[in-house]
């Protein structure tokens, strides 16, 4: 059991992650591990005839890789909040880089929560995902 | 234009596993000790996964076509820290709202947000998960 981070102030960024370049295997996993099954984002074929140039990743999957960023940085069993927005679609051999920074901070029955920001960038600079949460600090 | 939710659907148990947990980690390429162990903790997106427990009738049907069917957002929310590995939750799904908005190429696209909740045995509110589903507009017919 981790203890809250301390010496978290507004204005404080997470030290950003790359994942990447990512495998369609990573996006096969991802469906494994979620249960959602959906064609699209492991075979090729079904991508194509939908008209898309290839599988792409789930939106959920870029979500789980920004909640590894945020946890590492500010404790799993510190989460009280996670909110994403699912903005560009991602693709086999994207780069992606997670950032966050703290927004606010405010008092709760728990102790002081941390509002952070989250993003989630492709190599382009194009938002991919861009996110809310909160945790606890110390 | 908004429009009311629908009844909460029956509610169905919901068993955090440490296997899934690992499992979980793994694909969101985690090396977090906390994700391990007798009692590792689940990960922030990890109740996507609670929806395989569902059994037929359980879940919120918004009515969308699957083929214009699009994940807007997501949101999870703890009432206190995360539940572990070894606890018993219990899951039920409702719409909570409902609006439409015209699409930008004409036509009407339609939102739905579906709320579920996880409980304890007590009935104690634990979790919530908040996913927005959109059904993209219909692409309008030209003219011949």
């Amino acid at each position: 059991m981790s203890a809250p981070v301390t010496g978290v102030e507004v204005g404080s960024a997470g030290p950003e992650r790359a994942f990447g370049p990512l495998t369609t295997q990573m996006f096969v996993r991802y469906s494994g591990a979620s249960g959602d099954l959906n064609p699209m984002h492991y075979d090729d074929v079904f991508a194509r005839k939908a008209g898309y140039p290839s599988v792409f990743s789930q939106g959920m999957h870029q979500a789980a890789l920004l909640a590894t960023f945020a946890t590492d940085w500010l404790g799993a069993e510190n989460v009280r909040r996670f909110h994403v927005r699912f903005r560009e679609q991602v693709w086999p051999g994207d780069v992606l880089t997670c950032s966050g920074v703290v927004a606010a901070i405010q008092e709760s029955a728990e102790g002081r929560l941390a509002t952070v920001d989250l993003t989630c960038t492709r190599q382009d600079g194009s938002v991919a995902i861009s996110g809310s949460a909160d945790f606890l600090v110390g | 234009m908004t429009t009311g939710g629908s009844e909460a659907g029956p509610a169905y148990e919901v068993l955090i596993e440490r296997g899934k947990i690992r499992e979980f980690a793994t694909a969101m390429q985690s090396e977090s000790p906390a994700y391990e162990g007798e009692s590792a903790v689940i990960p922030p997106t990890f109740l996507t996964t609670a929806a395989r427990w569902a059994p037929a009738g359980a879940r919120a049907d918004t009515g969308f076509e699957r083929a214009r069917l699009l994940h807007g957002e997501q949101e999870f929310v703890f009432h206190g820290p995360p539940p572990r590995a070894g606890q018993r939750l219990w899951a039920t799904e409702r719409i909570v709202d409902r609006s439409e908005k015209s699409g930008r190429r004409g036509g009407l696209m339609r939102l739905a947000v579906v709320l579920t909740e996880f409980r304890d045995d007590d009935g104690t509110l634990v979790a919530e998960a908040r996913s927005t589903l959109i059904e993209r507009a219909k692409p309008t017919e030209q003219p011949s």
